[in-house]
């Protein structure tokens, strides 16, 4: 880890502390605890895209894996929340070895493809296997996770556990990247031939990245789970996959911390949407909540657009020029080209 | 999800206004479940506000869209409940919305009528003090198709199901009860929701000797069945679920639907309801009142509203906007609604049985109560 993400993290740890006293509201604490959810997530999606540059529409499958084998394993077998967490992680980890094996051999579209076709098997088995998962009608009465014997009752203490987790994961996830593993990562993401011939065995370094990023999207579904207590197929669709993936794409690919900055800014959207619609009716417009996609798909066309690298990349290129324009401004040419 | 919350025209008043929470799944793929609700909402609490309110306090929505996700129904009914602070509320729409929000009513003690059927949202009693529901239940639909073939020495039948919630729970339903009423299922279908064809399956019941065709669902598909049975020239008598009452579903089947049976709400039928019947005064007053209200037909589900709304209005009359009383004064009150009379016990949170679906058919395009 660099210095700067050790300032990250200062500022990430601060705010997962100062937010719930700003916001207030068990309300605004509910809909970040989602959030954390989908950090969770999307870092794992950001490790696979990002560094070793394969695309993935299935990682809903993943979430799905992780809560139905925690409500499943809780309400029908009695295991303990954390033993089911991780039975749902280990067998996240091994469908992503089976799957990733001959997918992860194909490229670009057709990685694309059958990711999405996977998503779209487990998504059906949710739905039609009645007996195993519920069907529609889903699993009832999932418990809430404990910890060291306390149950995480309130929103509060579930969303300080819930970041918690949040920082656990993308602490670890830091460390991978900077690690050989990483390095091979980002060489496979140049050029796979060219990582390939430096030494860097391609295949192996992609399903185990493959399968780590499943472990955790696994592990944000059981940590779903445990705070809604009750799943059903609905959540865990083939549009969840690509919600994902539109989040690390609007944060930013190439940066962990786009993958937060892009799962957290669409997370909240909706609610910073309804925000807008009180001002709005105030000055005579009403805000209707079916204009809610015009104004997402505006938000992200403006991103792909001006900010293609992503938000994170663009914030930090925007910040790195205005630093420079208050240097050449202390130098008193502003105007002049270096 | 956004404050729809709502001024009344006329202020009712100096007294603090009511305020009630509504969920509805406005957008998305349950629109068509959570509009009419909303309309009907929106619709009766401006007739109670004209009318100067409930007992002089004026009666405020507060409108949330669950776009049918569990995730963001959990979300409105929490804003509703903690940041609006409201007395009681109405829906969600669907069964699924509705499971994954009782954790959030139950613990936070606001009484909450949920818009959906499934039978799971008021059982077990213990764990749903909070919950109640104004959809009539699958069993007593399945129960009136029973009955029905009972009177028609109908014994044997073939059974096409969707693969839905809805369609799920109904097969679920049949086979329960088919030993209650002396059915064999002689052959047990399904079809997903975007099938386009059930020659294959249909030509199984027709090959098992089946002496009639139950048909349950809720999704447009089901209005294939009654079109292929006319191409195989099947013409056994066609059963379909309550979720065929939706004219449209009539209508795009054509002439093929006519003379086929279902369970419904008296609401889908109301002006062929018996003039001395206890529903129909306010069948027709909410038929009217909603068709020149809005360029659109009633609906089983905007009735739901409709009864929801009524329920916690007579609440609020009778002892204020505390959640605790509310939810009180509903167990023990008795409803002629749109979707039965309802009979609330602290035991039965539904209050509707079997006589709240009138067996119905298709009649030169229209839903008509069967004549017995």
């Amino acid at each position: 880890m660099h210095a700067k993400d050790y300032i990250g993290f200062s500022i990430l740890i601060g705010m997962v502390l100062v937010m719930p006293h700003l916001v207030g509201n068990d309300y605004y604490v509910g809909v970040l605890v989602f959030a954390a959810f989908n950090c969770l997530a999307c870092i794992g999606l950001c490790l696979l895209m990002g560094y070793a540059g394969q695309i993935s529409l299935g990682h809903g499958a993943f979430i799905a894996i992780g809560a139905y084998a925690s409500g499943l394993l809780t309400t029908k077998m009695g295991w303990s929340p954390w033993t089911a967490m991780a039975a749902g992680a280990f067998l996240a980890m091994a469908i992503a070895f089976i799957v990733g094996i001959p997918t992860l051999r194909l490229k670009g579209h057709y990685l694309a493809m059958a990711t999405l076709g996977f998503a779209s098997i487990v998504h059906i088995v949710a739905v039609a296997a009645v007996d195993l998962t519920g069907g529609p009608a889903g699993v009832l009465g999932i418990p809430r996770i404990g910890l060291f014997g306390f149950s995480l009752d309130s929103d509060i203490q579930y969303y300080y556990f819930a970041w918690t987790a949040v920082v656990i994961g993308l602490y670890l996830a830091f460390n991978i990247i900077d690690s050989r593993i990483g390095r091979g990562l980002r060489a496979i993401h140049g050029s796979e031939d060219a990582a390939s011939a430096a030494g860097v065995n391609t295949s192996v370094y992609k399903i185990q990245v493959f399968a780590l990023s499943a472990v955790y999207a696994s592990v944000s579904g059981s940590l779903y789970a445990y705070y809604v207590n009750y799943i059903d197929p609905g959540p865990f669709d083939v549009m969840h996959s690509i919600l994902l993936v539109t989040m690390v794409a609007v944060g930013g690919l190439r940066h962990l911390w786009g993958a937060v900055i892009g799962a957290l800014l669409l997370s909240l959207l909706p609610e910073m949407l309804s925000f807008a619609a009180a001002p709005l009716q105030a000055i005579g417009i009403e805000y209707k909540p079916d204009y809610d996609i015009i104004v997402y798909g505006t938000i992200l066309l403006l991103i792909m657009l001006f900010l293609p690298e992503g938000l994170f990349a663009g914030l930090a290129a925007g910040c790195k020029s205005a630093w420079n324009l208050f240097k050449k401004i202390l130098k008193g040419r502003p105007f002049v080209r270096e | 999800m956004f404050i729809v919350s709502f001024a009344s025209i006329l202020h009712a008043g100096e007294k603090e206004p009511y305020h009630i929470g509504c969920a509805f799944a406005i957008t998305g793929k349950a629109a068509w479940l959570g509009e009419p609700e909303r309309n009907t909402a929106v619709m009766i609490a401006e007739q109670i506000n004209k009318a100067g309110g409930i007992n002089g306090h004026e009666l405020v929505l507060h409108i949330e869209d669950t776009q049918g996700s569990n995730t963001r129904a959990v979300n409105a009914i929490k804003k509703l409940i903690k940041k609006d602070n409201v007395c009681a509320v109405i829906g969600p729409s669907r069964s699924g919305t509705t499971l994954a929000s009782i954790p959030v009513v139950q613990q936070a003690k606001v009484p909450m009528l949920s818009c959906a059927a499934a039978a799971s949202i008021t059982n077990p009693p213990e764990k749903r003090e909070w919950v109640f529901k104004m959809g009539q239940n699958d069993s007593d639909a399945a129960r009136r198709i029973y009955e029905h073939m009972q009177e028609n020495g109908i014994e044997k039948v073939g059974v096409i199901t969707g693969t839905t919630g809805f369609g799920d729970a109904g097969r679920t339903q049949l086979k329960n009860l088919k030993d209650e009423y002396g059915i064999e299922i002689v052959a047990d279908e399904t079809y997903a929701p975007g099938d386009t064809d059930m020659t294959a399956q249909l030509i199984s019941i027709r090959k098992s000797g089946a002496q009639a065709v139950i048909n349950w669902s809720i999704v447009p598909a089901q209005s294939i069945v009654p079109q292929n049975m006319d191409q195989l020239k099947m013409d056994i008598p066609l059963y379909q679920s309550h979720g065929f009452a939706n004219i449209k579903y009539a209508e795009s089947a054509g002439e093929s639907a006519e003379g086929s049976i279902f369970p419904a709400g008296r609401i889908m039928a109301a002006k062929t309801v018996p003039a001395d019947h206890p529903q129909k005064e306010v069948l027709i007053s909410y038929k009217n009142a909603y068709e020149s209200s809005y360029d659109d037909q009633v609906t089983t589900f905007g009735g739901h509203a409709y009864d929801a709304m009524h329920i916690i209005a007579k609440a609020l009359e009778k002892v204020g906007d505390n959640p605790a009383k509310i939810k009180e004064t509903i167990e023990n009150m008795e409803f002629v609604g749109i979707s039965g009379v309802f009979e609330f016990s602290e035991n039965d949170h539904c209050g509707l049985d079997k006589t709240a679906f009138e067996m119905m058919t298709v009649k030169d395009g229209r839903f008509v109560v069967l004549d017995r």
